[in-house]
């Protein structure tokens, strides 16, 4: 490994952990986003050598087991997923925001994910996992 | 997943679930650029900086002297014919003696490691000889031609009728700027020798026309060329062209060595066309009481360095440039030209995007002229069934233009805007508060054709087999078309559920092994690959049936299928039983009727399958003196014909309204002497979740009579009108005076506040 | 290949500079990593200072906040919103909620951005930088810290440590102007700050010159003209503040906007800042 790559590429190349995802490698699609000891954050933005002895927990990390976690059920239902480029980071990103509020209202949701970048969806079934995921878990 | 559901529940009509999502949500989902081969090398891109330049001498010595580096690679190595292209094969793989825009590619390096691949691309030294680059397309037609014929690609004419006095007369020009795909996932293969020619894993929207330009390329037969599509991280027209295929089956050739090619962000803005910037003057005349009289265009599209499909798009930005409404007299003059900027091609809309913007903006020009609500104006001159557009061909089928318009026009408008910073224009960055705003209201109407046009024998393959597995009937459905995140897997698992009346379905991965479905453009791929998947279906089901009747003794006409069994008035032998003796396997090509080529005099002829049609309402908040803009709603009313699955419409719609957002306000690819000036995501902006509204869709399914199921295509028409829509609400909203500098989008706060400066 | 030094507390970072001062600081990467992973910058050696725990913790001392150079830019909007509160607001225009949870007012203050989003307000707090070297500790007023776009008073082997900033006085403002709703570099800001016991008028524009800029006369020229025992804002003030804050900037054109534009933006702001802190400040 070299220390100056990012973790997203230590994740992709190195770790054989694909699931976080390329789009833009410089902060502005959250595509690549993860959870670095609790926090999310774009992977893409840490220096691989910051992330030692650190907790990452990624996409790949979320199901339990053959189980979905009601935040990916979600997406699926709600048919918040299209080419799915964008999907793996806003799991995490929505996975957080409910860690964090079972009950975010729509101006609460926007801003919490202003920072995942969708070209397909045009995120309103993204809001509508988000909101059919806190509905059943809380 | 489909075990414990009823017979041909999640059938068409249904939501059914993506095959695909359950994987796409675990992160398990293989998009090509995460392919993997253990043994791979990774290749690079050596790009021209230049737009216009002589290639002096190509030198990759200090790169090969690199332990690691493997390849370098320059058109001399291309064992084929150099050349690729979609409509004209006009292209390099590798730049020869010229290159004739930045980021053209002129040598490709393979290395064991992706960084290594890219310092060796740094380390080919290219000599080259600048010339002078042609970057004003209205200069183009006077300039040194870039190619054998000169620098025009494709001017349709269309005359039709004879131009009348007219009461009132409005012109106006209207500007396009470049927009990007923008898909996320950056473009990216993996190309593995084969005992016989190369095996490639890519994504893109078309997999036989890869073949095909791979095998001109490569000089292999078609059939050693086999393609096979990986996951893709969305299309939007912008995978239609050839970008890192060729380049990465070069090398693995070279090195019999399988190689990975994957872009950066960057070089994806050099990598793939973009939506053709647009110039357009337009004359509308018309009488006192509002009836269109005659129209008059004259467009201009910046094809850039190379033609790509730059003629079809020409052909359908002049054949909608009068927009969906009846016009008795037409003149229409579309021009696409060679220039020294990025070559454009495919997008979204396909040259009925920016025409729109133009015609919907005279529409709403003349309204005032007229001192006429602009929904009256639009609803007096809409097309209807029997209508005759203005390449003479007749609307057949449904048409209810007037009837979209009227349902976005009678919704409620949403509530006065509420002093939360988020759902302001800016957004958190606090620039502005509710009492600062001006509201304004817009509409837009379009017009697009769905599948191919001008007779192009155009058509889709599925093969379909029926097997019994554990005591059940299972089908397997195969064809080659593109799932590129539209959903085209679950539409096609749809019809065979419904048609074969089984539960379990399995798609298997597109690949060129079965024949060419076409392309996923065009709003076709549900009409035509769905249609040939249904027509595999009826043949598997006709063949059931005879094997039934020859079993039963009794004729096939008397049997049904049904709850997995074949049942006759007395008998009933289930779909396993039947199996038994053997799988039942069809394949079935499917094409949609016949169309001709326009006039070339004229631009006269039936050259389209079918038009689609989409209504937009946009209520926009404007902050006048930043110019700032938030779109508040976005109302969008489709025909869809039948709606196949109807979750996946409403996502075709919601993305379309967005992206049709982005170039509205605030989508361009910048260029500056024919470089891009903004390729990353920092300064090309798309949408946000702060940017799109809440949006409100009226599906009307009117079934088509001659397409499967009644469906029409979906993907582009929620898109096309709009920017329209979005331009004249925030022209509504800033008042006539500063409305009329506003010709031009995307209209960027500072066009807006300025604009108002000036008015 | 490029060498990555650890460092584990203070002392430790500032031993790693004083040895290297041609290494580049890396806390939250949201600078460093872009010009890495774009290939448009090498850097033979990386310290990393994510770990330094002094730098990542604020403290408040009286009328003071000490905030360290790596608090993320999320604790910021969640925690310091009361002591300093434009701060806060402009914390929370930068990036994304993942950016904010890396980023810091550090990093901003190291890269020097002209469009930082975080140092306007630091400017018109008068805020003080606190710099550490081998060679002893220096404040440097976040006035004079900047010399260019990119450019700082930092010596190669010196490290922003903390910010000191009073706990707001009054009414904080701040508002950015871009041509997208979120996610966004501003094309101009202005940062705004009343202390009404002093009579004190702050204000500070970024993106908007080749460093973030105090607009020192149109400081003094409010804290004279306002009416201190609760008037109305008279608009020839307002906008004659405007002018001097657009006049404090020396904007150019290029790709996010012209100069024309920025200036213009820069007044509205000012003018718009002002108002909104004077209608808080009467308001409570």
């Amino acid at each position: 490994m070299e220390a100056g790559e990012s973790l997203l590429f230590l994740l992709r190349e190195r770790v054989g952990l694909p699931g976080s995802k390329n789009a833009c490698e410089q902060g502005e699609c959250g595509s690549c986003t993860v959870y670095l000891d609790g926090t999310p954050v774009c992977a893409c933005l840490v220096a691989a050598g910051q992330a030692q002895g650190c907790e990452v927990v990624t996409v790949e990390g979320l199901a339990d087991g053959d189980e979905l976690h009601p935040v990916q059920e979600a997406f699926v239902e709600a048919g918040a997923v299209q080419c799915g480029f964008c999907t793996p980071g806003l799991l995490v990103a929505v996975h957080d925001l409910l860690a964090r509020c079972d009950d975010p209202d729509e101006p609460q949701i926007r801003e919490a994910l202003a920072g995942n970048l969708c070209r397909c969806t045009g995120y309103e079934k993204i809001f509508d996992a988000v909101r059919l995921a806190a509905g059943r878990s809380r | 997943m489909t075990m414990t559901q009823p017979l041909t529940a999640d059938g068409v009509g249904a939501s059914a679930r993506r095959p695909d999502a359950d994987a796409k949500v675990r992160g398990d989902f293989a998009y090509s650029s995460d392919l993997w081969h253990d043994a791979m090398a990774w290749g690079a891109t050596v790009r021209s900086p230049h737009p216009h330049a002589r290639v002096v001498s190509v030198d990759a010595s200090a790169a090969l002297a690199l332990p690691g580096v493997h390849a370098g690679l320059t058109a001399a190595d291309v064992p084929g014919v150099n050349r690729y292209g979609l409509e004209k094969r006009d292209q390099p793989v590798l730049a020869e003696d010229v290159v004739r825009y930045v980021g053209e590619p002129v040598a490709v390096v393979a290395a064991d490691t992706p960084e290594l691949a890219r310092r060796a691309a740094g380390l080919v030294e290219v000599a080259y000889e600048p010339l002078p680059a042609l970057t004003d397309p209205e200069r183009a037609l006077e300039s040194p031609a870039l190619h054998e014929g000169g620098n025009l690609v494709r001017h349709l004419r269309i005359r039709r009728g004879a131009l009348a006095r007219a009461d009132v007369v409005v012109t106006g020009e209207y500007e396009v700027g470049m927009q990007d795909q923008a898909f996320l996932g950056p473009e990216s293969c993996l190309a593995v020798p084969a005992e016989e020619g190369v095996e490639l894993y890519c994504s893109t929207q078309w997999l036989h026309i890869d073949q095909d330009q791979l095998a001109g390329c490569l000089a292999l037969p078609k059939e050693h060329v086999r393609l096979t599509l990986s996951g893709v991280g969305g299309a939007f027209g912008g995978r239609e062209d050839l970008s890192v295929q060729a380049h990465a089956c070069l090398l693995a050739l070279r090195l019999g060595r399988p190689v990975k090619m994957s872009y950066g962000r960057e070089e994806s803005f050099a990598g793939h066309v973009h939506r053709h910037p647009a110039r357009m003057r337009y004359e509308h005349g018309a009488t006192r009481d509002g009836r269109l009289l005659y129209v008059k265009a004259d467009i201009l599209l910046d094809g850039g360095a190379y033609a790509s499909t730059s003629a079809a798009v020409t052909g359908n930005a002049a054949c909608f440039a009068t927009g969906p409404y009846e016009v008795p007299a037409v003149e229409i003059d579309c021009r696409s030209v060679y220039t020294n900027n990025p070559p454009a091609g495919a997008m979204r809309g396909f040259g009925a995007v920016q025409v729109c913007f133009g015609h919907e903006s005279q529409m709403d020009k003349l309204a005032a002229a007229l001192g006429m609500d602009p929904v009256e104006l639009r609803l007096r001159n809409a097309v209807s069934t029997g209508s005759t557009m203005a390449t003479g061909q007749r609307v057949e089928g449904p048409a209810p233009v007037a009837e979209l318009l009227r349902r976005v026009a009678d919704r409620p408008l949403p509530p006065p805007a509420a002093d939360d910073p988020r759902l302001l224009p800016g957004g958190t960055s606090n620039s502005t508060r509710a009492d600062r705003l001006v509201r304004g209201v817009g509409y837009g109407l379009s017009v697009k054709n769905i599948c191919k046009s001008a007779g192009y024998d155009d058509y889709g393959t599925a093969r379909v087999r029926l097997f019994a597995h554990e005591g059940e009937a299972v089908a397997e459905v195969h064809t080659a078309a593109a799932e590129v995140g539209q959903g085209l897997v679950t539409v096609q698992a749809q019809i065979a559920r419904t048609e074969l009346e089984v539960a379990r379905v399995t798609i298997l991965p597109a690949d060129t092994e079965v024949g060419d479905a076409g392309t996923s453009s065009a709003s076709r791929q549900t009409w035509m690959s769905g249609g040939a998947v249904r027509a595999a279906c009826l043949a598997v089901r006709a063949r059931l049936l005879e094997r039934a009747a020859a079993l039963l003794g009794e004729p096939a006409g008397a049997l049904t299928i049904g709850g997995g069994a074949v049942t006759s008035s007395a008998r009933s032998i289930t779909l396993a039983e039947l199996l038994a003796e053997g799988d039942v396997d069809e394949t079935a090509v499917f094409r949609h009727r016949f169309t001709e080529a326009l006039d070339p005099e004229t631009g006269q002829g039936d050259a389209h399958v079918a038009y689609a049609f989409a209504a937009h309402r946009a209520v926009v908040d404007v902050d006048p003196e930043l110019g700032s803009v938030r779109v508040v709603e976005i109302a969008c009313a489709q025909d869809v014909g039948r709606a196949i699955n109807p979750v996946a419409v409403e996502g075709q719609m919601h993305g379309g309204i967005a992206q049709g957002l982005g170039l509205a306000v605030m989508e361009e690819i910048r260029l500056r002497d024919g470089r891009i000036l903004n390729p990353s995501f920092t300064d090309y902006l798309i949408p946000t979740t702060m940017d799109m509204p809440p949006t409100v869709l009226d599906i009307l399914e009117l079934p088509r009579p001659d397409s499967p199921y009644g469906l029409t295509g979906v993907g582009e028409p929620p898109l096309l009108s709009a920017p329209a829509a979005i331009a004249a609400a925030i022209r509504d909203a800033v008042g006539p005076a500063a409305a009329a500098a506003l010709d031009r989008i995307p209209m960027t706060p500072e066009a807006v506040a300025t604009a108002v400066l000036d008015a | 290949m490029t060498q990555f030094l650890s460092a584990a507390d203070l002392r430790h970072a500032i031993e790693l500079k004083a040895a290297h001062p041609d290494a580049t600081l890396i806390a939250g990467g949201t600078d460093v990593m872009v010009g890495l992973n774009f290939g448009h910058r090498q850097e033979s050696r990386l310290i990393d200072i994510s770990r330094v725990a002094e730098l990542r913790e604020w403290s408040r001392d009286g009328d003071t906040v000490r905030l360290g150079a790596g608090v993320p830019y999320t604790r910021i909007v969640e925690e310091l919103g009361g002591e300093l509160p434009g701060l806060a607001r402009a914390a929370r225009t930068i990036g994304s909620a993942q950016i904010r949870n890396r980023a810091t007012v550090g990093g901003n203050l190291g890269t020097a951005s002209p469009a930082g989003d975080a140092l306007p307000p630091l400017l018109a707090a008068r805020a003080s930088v606190e710099v550490a070297s081998s060679r002893g500790t220096r404040a440097v007023p976040a006035r004079e810290f900047f010399t260019g776009p990119g450019r700082s008073v930092l010596e190669t082997d010196e490290i922003v440590t903390s910010v000191r900033l009073p706990v707001a006085a009054g009414p904080q403002q701040f508002a950015k102007l871009g041509p997208r709703n979120a996610m966004v570099i501003a094309v101009a800001s202005v940062a705004l700050t009343l202390d009404p016991e002093h009579r004190r008028v702050g204000c500070s524009a970024g993106s908007a010159a080749p460093t973030p800029v105090a607009a020192a006369e149109a400081e003094e020229f409010a804290a004279a003209e306002l009416d201190w025992t609760g008037g109305e804002l008279p608009a020839p003030v307002l906008a004659r503040f405007g002018g001097l804050v657009a006049g404090a900037t020396s904007p150019i054109d290029d790709l996010r906007g012209s100069a024309g534009y920025r200036r213009h933006a820069v007044a509205v702001l000012a003018r718009r800042t002002l108002t909104w802190a004077w209608q808080e400040l009467w308001r409570s």
